[in-house]
């Protein structure tokens, strides 16, 4: 089992994320993380989804997406080929145990502080789910209200041109 | 008459931009898509539709079935003949999930269809009302695409959509759920049949250099053959397929589904694929050099063990359906067209040499399963009559010409094994769904789509069972199909693995049956059961002869296994003759 993550290029209409995840639950494939928001164009969804699948079974899973009736393209990529990242967010108490040992740590992390009121400050952090796992666990000396993290989105290292590829569509 | 007048000049009335109620928009856009004949099944949340086809008596006839799985399956076997999206009506709820088991079996067979299901009004939908439940999510794993209509403005341009994908491309069932407001409330009817979907490419751009690859590998096998599935059937290359193999003097074998795309007469043809199929192209497909795939799927039920399937053969598969390249099979050169388009290009470029001793192994395999199996079941010695026995008789008393709609089982094998099809698209039958009861409401199908077709549907006692009601089809709509019951009281396909694989542990697979001939009486069709083997030649011509509908049960033989069979697990060549 290797892990891959999958692109989706569709139409933003009801039902397509319900027929997209159809593909990988009767194959019984868990998906690890899925995320689906509007594309560089209008009208036209991008899905990042990652899940781990045998080598022999990740291309059938990609045609059989592409064979969704809404759907435009499926592509499947390993690690080294693609360019991705999380964004995390940490709700911590505002409390008097906050010093400037936190100010340095979201500092070294590349982290920021979103926001700051009397009860709780917001730290984000973008970066590899590990990393933001990383954060999560130094933060939690100073007790975290909440953890919330994207799911993946990721850029190719492919040459192709999708911008102007997907605008060919709706042209 | 108010029904003809209103009607009259559809073809006008269509683009007049008339405000209709959603429920006439509907009926007229079938009208505009060439429909004249549905299948269905009246409740509270298609009514509305219902009441306007009332209108449209004329243009459009419709089948009332007894259960709305005997309409899809009727429906199934219409677009198979017709070549045309079979149309389907029911309410919402159980009328809606009634069709689940049609919409699947018409998916896994490529089955063009456009279903047509009532829904609650839209203001309840998620609110678990009556007879509400959510048909696009249950239909979506079964369905080539499916929408739900709440609004009469979307009717026209979402039906132009479902014929357009269910006939194009790979064909399939295409589900529209139809709130009950929507088919009351008023829109502006304008008809614009749909040209393209920017999402969805039906029929692939053909790739030369997928067609020079594979011509190089056809024109220099030495042992080559060719698996012809229902791909040939849909697209209509019967003509091409022949023309293919004359051209490169290369041996036909069908695939359930593709039996009757190449005469079973014809020399080069030498039998059917798969867990029941010949013992020839089974063995052979181990020992070819190029393996020509058209139009199927490699099925497990054709492949057996993936893992010592023709391992010594280069592969080409040509499909439409890109997810189907390299799915079961890795495949050495796939070719993305539909086949009569590949077949026709490969037909420029081919050619073939003498394969004498080619042939003759396929000769000596069939000499071999004639001693070891044919004869003794078609002309068995036992007391009992073999179920081959009958499939023999038809196919002589029909000269191979009747249209042949089987159920699932050892008399779906044995009929796809003993009748000899001669002309296309004469054989519909369940396959990649295997769904009991599909038979004797596919026949009703099929003779609607062809009047005056021999139409014979050949269940088993298991199978006739399950969609017995629509008998009252052939007798309300006086259709002359034929049905033959092979009756052995027992589920005999199931009973046969239970023989050979658990130990003759014969679990629940005996039937007690009732007296067919009586249920049958009982809907008014003449009826006849035999179960002596010299009444049997007599019983089917005065079943062929009969102007009307006719019923023969024949009381065959328990024990009779189909044979030859790759157990389940097995590698092709490891087929058994006994």
């Amino acid at each position: 089992m290797k892990e891959y993550t999958i692109t989706v290029f569709s139409e933003n209409n009801i039902g397509l994320l319900n027929e997209v995840t159809i593909v990988f639950s009767r194959r019984k494939i868990n998906i690890e993380s899925l995320t689906v928001s509007e594309s560089e164009v209008k009208g036209i969804s991008r899905y990042t989804i990652v899940a781990f699948m045998d080598e022999s079974k990740v291309e059938n899973v990609v045609l059989q997406l592409e064979k969704i009736i809404g759907v435009f393209k499926a592509l499947y990529f390993e690690a080294e080929e693609i360019v991705h990242q999380e964004v995390a967010l940490f709700k911590i108490a505002n409390s008097s145990k906050l010093n400037g040992n936190l100010e340095a740590l979201v500092r070294n992390q590349n982290a920021k502080i979103l926001t700051v009121n009397p009860e709780f400050l917001v730290i984000e952090k973008v970066g590899y789910k590990a990393e933001n796992q990383q954060l999560f666990n130094e933060l939690e000396q100073y007790g975290v209200l909440q953890f919330a993290r994207s799911g993946r989105v990721a850029v190719s290292c492919l040459q192709k041109d999708f911008t102007k590829y997907l605008k060919e569509f709706v042209a | 008459m108010e029904t003809a007048t209103k009607a009259e000049n559809i073809k006008e009335m269509n683009n007049t931009g008339e405000t209709l109620s959603g429920a006439e928009i509907l009926v007229r856009s079938l009208i505009q898509e060439g429909v004249d004949t549905m299948f269905g099944y009246i409740g509270g949340a298609i009514m509305p539709v219902y009441d306007a086809l009332y209108d449209y008596q004329k243009e459009l006839k419709h089948y009332m079935s007894r259960h709305e799985q005997g309409a899809t399956h009727s429906a199934q076997a219409y677009a198979r003949l017709t070549k045309k999206p079979g149309v389907c009506f029911t309410t919402s709820g159980p009328g809606a999930t009634n069709l689940i088991t049609g919409l699947a079996d018409a998916y896994l067979d490529s089955t063009p269809m456009v279903v047509i299901t009532g829904q609650v009004p839209s203001g309840l939908l998620g609110s678990d009302a009556f007879q509400e439940t959510n048909m696009v999510g249950l239909s979506m794993p079964v369905t080539k695409w499916n929408f739900q209509i709440t609004k009469a403005e979307e009717i026209a341009e979402v039906m132009a959509k479902a014929f357009y994908i269910a006939r194009t491309g790979r064909p399939g069932p295409v589900l529209i759920d139809i709130t009950k407001d929507a088919q009351v409330q008023k829109a502006e009817y304008k008809y614009e049949r749909c040209k393209g979907i920017r999402s969805y490419q039906p029929v692939p751009k053909l790739n030369m250099d997928e067609i020079s690859a594979a011509a190089e590998l056809i024109n220099s096998a030495k042992k080559p053959m060719i698996l012809a599935g229902q791909g040939i059937l849909l697209s209509g290359a019967e003509q091409e397929l022949m023309e293919f193999a004359e051209k490169t003097n290369t041996p036909v074998a069908c695939t359930l589904l593709g039996l009757s795309s190449f005469p079973t007469d014809h020399p080069l043809y030498v039998g059917m694929l798969g867990m029941h199929g010949n013992y020839g192209p089974n063995m052979n497909t181990n020992q070819c050099d190029v393996l020509i795939a058209i139009g199927m799927r490699f099925d497990d039920r054709v492949t057996g063990d993936t893992s010592k399937y023709a391992k010594q053969a280069k592969i080409i598969h040509i499909d439409i359906d890109r997810s189907e390249h390299n799915k079961n099979i890795r495949v050495d050169v796939p070719v993305l067209a539909d086949a009569k388009q590949a077949l026709t290009e490969l037909n420029k470029v081919v050619s073939g040499s003498e394969r004498e001793e080619w042939m003759q192994s396929f000769k000596d395999y069939y000499r071999l399963e004639y001693e070891k199996v044919i004869e003794k079941q078609t002309h068995s010695s036992r007391e009992r009559i073999n179920m081959a026995e009958v499939i023999d008789c038809l196919s002589e008393k029909t000269n191979g010409e009747a249209v042949l709609c089987t159920d699932v089982g050892q008399h779906q094998m044995t009929s796809a094994r003993y009748y000899k099809f001669k002309n296309p698209n004469t054989q519909v039958t369940s396959g990649g769904l295997g769904t009991m009861g599909f038979g004797m409401p596919a026949a009703i199908g099929a003779q609607i789509a062809d009047p005056n077709a021999t139409v014979v549907s050949v269940s088993g006692d298991g199978g006739f069972q399950m969609t017995i009601q629509e008998l009252a089809v052939i007798r309300q709509y006086k259709l002359p199909v034929k049905s033959i019951v092979l009756n052995n009281s027992f589920l005999g396909m199931v009973r046969q693995w239970q023989d050979l694989f658990f130990e003759q542990r014969f679990s629940y697979t005996e039937m007690d049956n009732p007296d067919f001939v009586k249920i049958v009486e009982g809907y008014g069709i003449k009826a006849k059961r035999v179960s002596k083997r010299e009444e049997l030649q007599d019983a089917i011509q005065e079943m062929l002869d009969f102007p009307g509908a006719f019923f023969l049960e024949v009381v065959v033989e328990t024990e009779s296994n189909v044979l030859p069979m790759i157990a389940p697990g097995a590698a092709v060549s490891e087929m058994r003759l006994e």
